[in-house]
């Protein structure tokens, strides 16, 4: 009981400080006035100069939100949100759109440098040697606040036909593909917070990846929200045409704040007759102090839909960050054997609380799911794994697979697991298991006695209790996410 | 090397060590034998920190150094090795991750450079290859999935790699067949020298033909009742413990 006690003592004290993402940047911003109202959806798709069918898009999402109400089902608890006391619109200061990285605040550049974002081209991840082979190479587009301020390769993607852009640059230049696929996955009206990123969606990334084309790099956004009282509403769409296939990173931070900040994204994928779609998710946005002042309120909705025969997607998220996650990445299996996966490691810590976990809806025959969920609750948290299991009545012979572990650490953190499985095809098969451990402290001392710090030695068994995840992540990000794991539980890493 | 004086020791509030005084020089390996529930295993676990138990006298000095004061991965550092009698299983936790981690931050206490990946699997597939040991053995996790006899030996292949100035094991030999008690004792005797010393904890007289000791303690009731050199085993093997307990009693 000792070693556990003091665990939580080291985990405590280091975390008040552990947050190293926490910097703000003196940037001279643009904002729309506080509140939301028809004016400002205008005010926005003015500014991202949209045609008059995307603003209709945004204005009837706008009147869909206004008749919903937030969802009350998640085990997570805040204050009311002040949505008329956000601005809904913050971008950097400028002149035009950036067209190279020269004409982007230097500023801008220093920041990313902080948070080791790869901004220029040939820079790669940190740790990665840069004379490394060509697919190491990633390519970026960098969100702050609302707009996206650089993206990187274009040239190199556009020679293999793929389309990597800002979402609003995306709706300018290739809008028959946007009004094709904007909307089918996640319907505007699919819940309180979607509909309320269709009405204020300001940017995100746009893929198109056509084909019979294998995307030559992995692909990669950063979010950052900079600016106080901003929401970030991001919003990202991926295609992959028949047999396309495309790997793709997200990583978030934020400012260090004592108030909360709304977060409410909205990723929508589409994978055609034998393409594959790889999402992986570093979330790293302000988790809040260790009394559970200020922090992020991650409310985003990410489904995919596999609508070809064969078509695969795969969601792969590192959760550690934010003070309320509720997020549930879900795979629309209509194709005949189309395959989804979800791989989830959520921490929480202090007084975090997630609400995570997947949908898997089998509709086509023979499509299969596979489920693994890796939560680890330290101090006062609460971690929730809410996941669906449903098979349609065509999922003739579709299977599914869940495997839901948690981890205790200390006795003030809540684990809970709710699975929801309906089936409604005979021969389908669902299969669930779940475990609950604690980091026992005879790990801990025989962790010790070889001359492991009791830091070292926790991190060493979380990570190994989310090893099935972190190996699905791609090479460069599961260095990075195991350091954050470290960092999120004993914050001395870095 | 290792010098114990008065040492009490309890668990809650129930006394086990009742005043033990153990010196081993250094060099020496020193076997300690007993009844079940004599207080081997706690002195093994006082000596190495655990915190379940409570020191409530007495000191041990390692190279001049009072060990009790410290925590239990100073004295890792400090060269203290402890091969548990029921090794820990660590899922997900890769065997030469965790050793490479163990000797780097042993390595790092020292003022010693840490050994890369590259280096580490050098020094750790010497070591399995002179113990006869699969190399597969680093690749496992931490003793997750192994049977009783190949956790006992990663604790032997951790201590080669470790290399521990005073080693104790906790009966390492239990459970064991001839061919890895054989293992075992090899793996202590490799490290015999003037620099190293070990306390091996055993009920048996078997391993001691391989890893002859300099001296032998019976420990009964929370106290030595009796040193002798490695006859004394032998004759214990005859004629039990009863009446050396009914001797110091």
């Amino acid at each position: 009981m000792a070693a556990v006690t003091e665990t939580l003592d080291t985990v405590q004290s280091v975390t008040q400080s552990g947050y190293k993402w926490g910097f703000e940047t003196a940037i001279e911003m643009d904002f729309a006035p506080k509140g939301l109202n028809e004016d400002i959806i205008r005010l926005i798709s003015a500014r991202k100069e949209e045609p008059e069918w995307m603003l209709d898009w945004r204005l009837k999402s706008y009147a869909a939100w206004l008749t919903m109400e937030e969802p009350r089902w998640a085990r997570v608890d805040h204050p009311p949100i002040g949505y008329q006391d956000l601005h809904y619109y913050a971008a950097p200061k400028k002149k035009a759109g950036p067209k190279s990285l020269d004409e982007v605040d230097p500023e801008l550049l220093k920041m990313y440098e902080k948070l080791g974002i790869p901004l220029k081209e040939r820079a790669i991840l940190a740790g990665v040697d840069p004379d490394t082979v060509e697919n190491t190479q990633i390519a970026v587009d960098a969100v702050f606040d609302s707009v996206s301020v650089a993206t990187t390769f274009q040239a190199t993607l556009r020679k293999a036909g793929v389309i990597f852009c800002p979402i609003s640059e995306a709706v300018r230049e290739h809008p028959e593909l946007v009004k094709q696929y904007l909307g089918t996955v996640v319907p505007t009206a699919d819940n309180f917070f979607a509909a309320l990123n269709s009405a204020v969606f300001t940017d995100g990334s746009f893929v198109y990846i056509p084909k019979g084309v294998r995307c030559p790099m992995e692909l990669s956004t950063y979010f950052r929200i900079n600016a106080r009282n901003t929401g970030q509403f991001e919003r990202t769409l991926i295609i992959a045409a028949e047999g396309a296939h495309v790997s793709y990173l997200e990583g978030c931070t934020a400012p260090q704040r004592d108030e909360n900040q709304l977060h409410a994204a909205v990723v929508e994928l589409v994978a055609l007759d034998d393409a594959t779609i790889k999402y992986s998710t570093v979330q790293n946005w302000y988790p809040g102090d260790a009394n559970g002042k200020g922090g992020i309120y991650n409310f985003v909705t990410k489904r995919g839909a596999c609508r070809g025969a064969r078509s695969k997607i795969s969601w792969t998220q590192v959760e550690t960050g934010s003070a309320i996650t509720w997020k549930y990445p879900s795979c629309v299996l209509l194709g005949e054997d189309s395959v989804g996966e979800f791989y989830s490691v959520a921490v929480t810590n202090n007084h975090q609380q997630a609400d995570t976990g997947t949908k898997m809806i089998h509709v086509g025959k023979g499509s299969r799911s596979t489920i693994v969920s890796k939560g680890i609750s330290a101090g006062h948290s609460n971690n929730t794994y809410r996941g669906l299991v449903r098979m349609l009545p065509g999922a003739a012979n579709a299977r599914n697979h869940t495997q839901c572990d948690s981890l205790l650490i200390g006795d003030q953190s809540g684990a809970h697991t709710v699975p929801y499985i309906e089936s409604r095809n005979l021969t389908a098969k669902v299969e669930h298991e779940a475990t609950t451990s604690k980091i026992a402290d005879d790990q801990l001392f025989y962790c010790r006695q070889r001359g492991l710090s009791e830091e070292d030695a926790v991190g060493l068994i979380v990570n190994g209790f989310c090893k099935d995840v972190l190996k699905e992540l791609p090479m460069e990000f599961a260095v990075e996410a195991q350091k954050l794991l470290a960092v999120s539980l004993e914050g001395s890493v870095g | 090397m290792l010098d114990i004086r008065g040492l009490t020791a309890s668990i809650g509030d129930k006394p086990i060590l009742k005043g033990i005084d153990l010196t081993v020089p250094a060099g020496e390996v020193h076997a300690i034998m007993g009844p079940n529930g004599s207080g081997k295993s706690t002195l093994g676990y006082v000596l190495s920190g655990r915190e379940d138990y409570t020191v409530t006298g007495g000191s041990a000095m390692f190279n001049d150094a009072d060990i009790l004061a410290m925590a239990p991965e100073q004295r890792a550092a400090a060269g203290l090795f402890l091969a548990f009698q029921a090794p820990i299983e660590l899922p997900g936790v890769n065997n030469a991750n965790f050793l490479r981690t163990a000797l780097n931050a042993i390595r790092r206490a020292h003022g010693e450079p840490e050994l890369d990946a590259v280096q580490f699997l050098k020094l750790a597939r010497a070591e399995t290859k002179r113990l006869a040991m699969p190399d597969d053995m680093l690749k496992r996790n931490v003793n997750v999935g192994f049977s009783g006899g190949e956790k006992k030996r990663n604790e032997v292949l951790q201590m080669a790699i470790l290399r521990p100035k005073l080693a104790i094991l906790d009966e390492t030999d239990s459970g064991l067949d001839i061919d890895a008690l054989k293992i075992v004792a090899d793996g202590v005797n490799a490290l015999r020298g003037p620099d190293f010393s070990a306390l091996v904890i055993t009920h048996h007289q078997r391993l001691l033909d391989h890893l002859v000791p300099n001296r032998v303690h019976v420990l009964a009731h929370g106290r030595i009742v009796r040193t002798g050199g490695p006859e004394l085993a032998k004759e214990l093997e005859k004629s039990g413990y009863a009446g050396l307990i009914a001797e110091a009693a």
